[in-house]
């Protein structure tokens, strides 16, 4: 057990933690043994590669570094300890004088009258002082931050807090999820990972779900209007949305996908865009000019545009049209011929009017007459959609933000703070006293420097 | 003129400075070498003007928040957070040689996001995963970590350079800061870099928490920027117990400067949630 063996342990972990990130974790087998074949399949199994973060191998290692760090610091921290808990600190001169580094400046008046003007301006920079005669004169003695020597196992503490916080969470709280349709409520989710069903002892409903986007079609908001139902009796409700969540006796609930329901013959109603001989109505809005106009047409019939823009055709009615992997609901394809230069594919939403702005072309089309509810899928009478939600309880988590908060305090005491420790002599001379200035510090040795020239000028001006 | 414009002329500007401060170290002319200072001054002035725009912008495309939501962005905010830890750097040194080594780093990564034909320079809506006050607090407190971090490159690699001239032959290297002070200067460089690494990780984690429900969930980010974090603890506890210093914590620093670099760009490449990072 040596620092030696944390820091090998230290690297052995980041290591092995790169092959997490090269192999896909939880993935299902049948890829895994695909992508691998039978043999590398077998041993990654048996080694647990594919979740290895949670591996018995893994999970080892973290064990050895946290006993690690426990023994290193217990090991290092009653010397420490002796050094920091002192009733009066002592200070040994000839350390001070042995220093190679000293500033000396002439003082103008005998020792015990300097004492006098300097000991409360070394005071006011270093807190504790202490005045020693010594055979030619006499000495202040001075220091501050001498408790700074703790922070670094303030530092090994917060590991510690992180570490076991994971642990409790992983024995006492669960990750898990569901996928709730509108209007239907669950008492159970599945467990992540395993799959296993966890009953939370309470309802969740969802009323609704909504999602919007923004003009250029990326999604905006996914919204999700809960009820937590307990004995049949509605206790909270609320709006969830990513990144604000349903906290409910210690179970947290977000919002993290969602779906559209299979398709269902009683929630299809006819729209008349799906009537191929239907007559629809196209809107041409002129970006530069602002100009607008509105054209009639059918699926197959190709018009000509004013203002020279060329033809336009439709061509085809996508009842679920896809971009970017979302689902958008209905659209027409068309094809726009400019008068000079190559057709273009565009594909119109029934239901985002402001669609084909994101192609930045001259002209915007778009769908007339429609029900156009510009923002709101959810709403939309002929889909349902389901939620997909992250349930999860941890009872680490106050572990775990302690030993953050301990962290960030730790490392700065332990980077930028030091004990540091000023000697100011005053040796009697015949008409003036000779003064020398030295100090040491346990880090920053350079910064220490620095702070003794600076305290040696600011005394010579006095 | 637009902020894209602003940025974009901030990478020559930022190349004219690495440009004198390259010039000042070969040609030994102080006079270049304040030209270089000055022009990385106005260089800083541009970039936080560019990103100040940008915003505004952003605003007035009624999708406002702030500029640090993808790879253009947060390349335009670290090569200005390198140039101004340089400059402190600087200051407090007294040593434009150091500039040499730090301001074409900025550079680089200004002129990578301002020029690379995989980099989208549009202001794009945010997705609902990145809305959230976490997001500042996470991005800057991150890119501190790695600016520092990069400092801290650019003097393990003069460490190394003056190293090899140990007898001082070489005026060139004679004109270094002492390696002493090139040491001390990577360790206190470490030591800031991995406050800000810590503090970037830890409000990812607490953001990963109130917006998925778990703080940390081994995707192939978080993991690496945790072998950094590792690879950095290790240089730290070498120097602070073993008492490590010169040629070996300059190596130690390289190393985890690539993986700052894998953290920052190779992880687009693997699947995960920070996805959004790689347009």
């Amino acid at each position: 057990m040596s620092v030696k063996l944390t820091v090998m342990l230290l690297l052995s972990i980041a290591a092995t933690s790169i092959l997490g990130t090269i192999i896909p974790q939880n993935e299902d087998p049948a890829a895994y043994f695909r992508a691998y074949g039978e043999f590398v399949y077998r041993l990654f199994d048996v080694l647990g590669i594919f979740d290895m973060y949670h591996s018995w191998w893994f999970q080892f290692l973290l064990l050895l570094l946290t006993i690690n760090i426990v023994i290193c610091s217990i090991d290092r921290i009653s010397a420490t300890w002796k050094i920091v808990f002192v009733k009066k600190p002592s200070f040994n001169l000839s350390r001070f004088r042995n220093l190679s580094q000293k500033e000396t400046f002439a003082g103008n008046h005998p020792p015990k009258e300097l004492e006098k003007i300097y000991k409360p301006i070394i005071s006011k920079y270093f807190g504790y002082t202490k005045v020693e005669p010594t055979d030619k004169g006499l000495c202040i003695f001075a220091e501050k931050w001498r408790w700074t020597r703790l922070g670094v196992y303030a530092v090994h503490l917060s590991v510690i807090l992180l570490l076991s916080g994971g642990l409790m969470g992983s024995l006492f709280g669960f990750e898990g999820f569901v996928n709730i349709p509108e209007g239907e409520k669950v008492d159970s989710i599945r467990i992540r990972n395993t799959g296993k069903i966890h009953y939370l002892g309470f309802d969740i409903k969802c009323e609704n779900f909504n999602i919007s986007f923004y003009d250029n079609g990326a999604p905006k908001e996914y919204r999700s209007s809960l009820t937590i139902i307990e004995k049949e009796k509605p206790v909270i409700q609320k709006d969830i949305i990513v990144n604000d969540p349903l906290r409910y006796r210690g179970v947290n609930i977000f919002q993290s996908s969602y779906g559209k329901m299979p398709s269902d013959s009683t929630f299809k109603k006819k729209t008349p865009a799906s009537d191929p001989s239907g007559e629809i109505t196209l809107n041409f809005d002129n970006r530069e000019s602002g100009a607008s106009f509105q054209i009639k047409t059918a699926l197959g019939k190709p018009v000509d545009l004013p203002e020279g823009f060329g033809k336009f055709v439709i061509v085809e009615y996508i009842k679920a049209a896809e971009f970017r992997g979302q689902n958008i609901g209905e659209a027409y394809k068309g094809i726009l011929t400019p008068a000079d230069g190559n057709p273009l594919d565009v594909l119109l939403p029934l239901h985002f009017p402001n669609f084909d702005r994101m192609r930045k072309g001259a002209l915007v089309i778009s769908v007339a007459d429609q029900e156009t509810e510009a923002f709101s899928l959810g709403e939309r009478s002929e889909q349902r959609y389901y939620t997909g939600l992250q349930v999860t309880k941890d009872p680490g988590v106050l572990l775990v933000y302690a030993g953050f908060i301990m962290m960030i305090i730790g490392c700065y005491i332990t980077f930028f703070m030091s004990h540091q420790r000023v000697c100011v002599e005053i040796i009697k001379g015949k008409a003036k006293s000779r003064v020398i200035v030295s100090g040491t510090a346990n880090k920053n040795k350079m910064g220490m420097q620095q702070r003794v020239k600076k305290l040696s000028d600011k005394l010579a001006k006095l | 003129m637009s902020s894209s414009n602003l940025l974009s002329i901030t990478t020559f500007i930022y190349g004219a400075a690495a440009f004198f401060y390259i010039a000042n170290l070969v040609f030994k002319k102080p006079f270049i070498g304040r030209l270089g200072t000055w022009t990385a001054l106005l260089g800083v002035a541009g970039n936080i003007a560019g990103i100040i725009m940008r915003w505004v912008e952003s605003y007035r495309l009624g999708i406002g928040h702030a500029p640090l939501s993808n790879m253009y962005e947060s390349l335009v905010f670290f090569a200005g957070t390198i140039i101004i830890i340089y400059l402190v750097v600087e200051r407090q040194y007294k040593n434009r040689i150091m500039g040499a080594f730090a301001t074409p780093i900025a550079f680089l990564a200004m002129a990578y996001a301002s020029m690379s034909p995989n980099i989208n320079d549009r202001i794009q809506p945010l997705v609902p995963a990145l809305k959230s006050n976490w997001l500042i607090a996470h991005v800057i407190t991150c890119f501190l970590g790695y600016a520092a971090f990069a400092v801290a490159f650019g003097m393990s690699l003069m460490y190394l350079f003056r190293q090899r001239d140990i007898e001082g032959k070489s005026s060139l290297l004679a004109r270094f800061p002492k390696s002493q002070i090139l040491d001390e200067l990577n360790h206190q460089m470490v030591m800031f870099g991995f406050l800000f690494l810590s503090i970037g990780i830890i409000t990812g984690a607490v953001w990963a928490n109130s917006a998925w429900g778990s703080y940390w969930s081994w995707d192939p980010k978080e993991t690496w920027s945790l072998i950094t974090w590792f690879i950095y603890a290790t240089l730290l506890h070498a120097r602070m117990v073993r008492g490590w210093h010169g040629k070996r914590i300059a190596y130690l620093s390289i190393i985890g400067f690539m993986a700052v670099l894998f953290t920052y760009f190779g992880v687009n490449l693997l699947p995960g949630l920070h996805s959004y990072g790689s347009v």
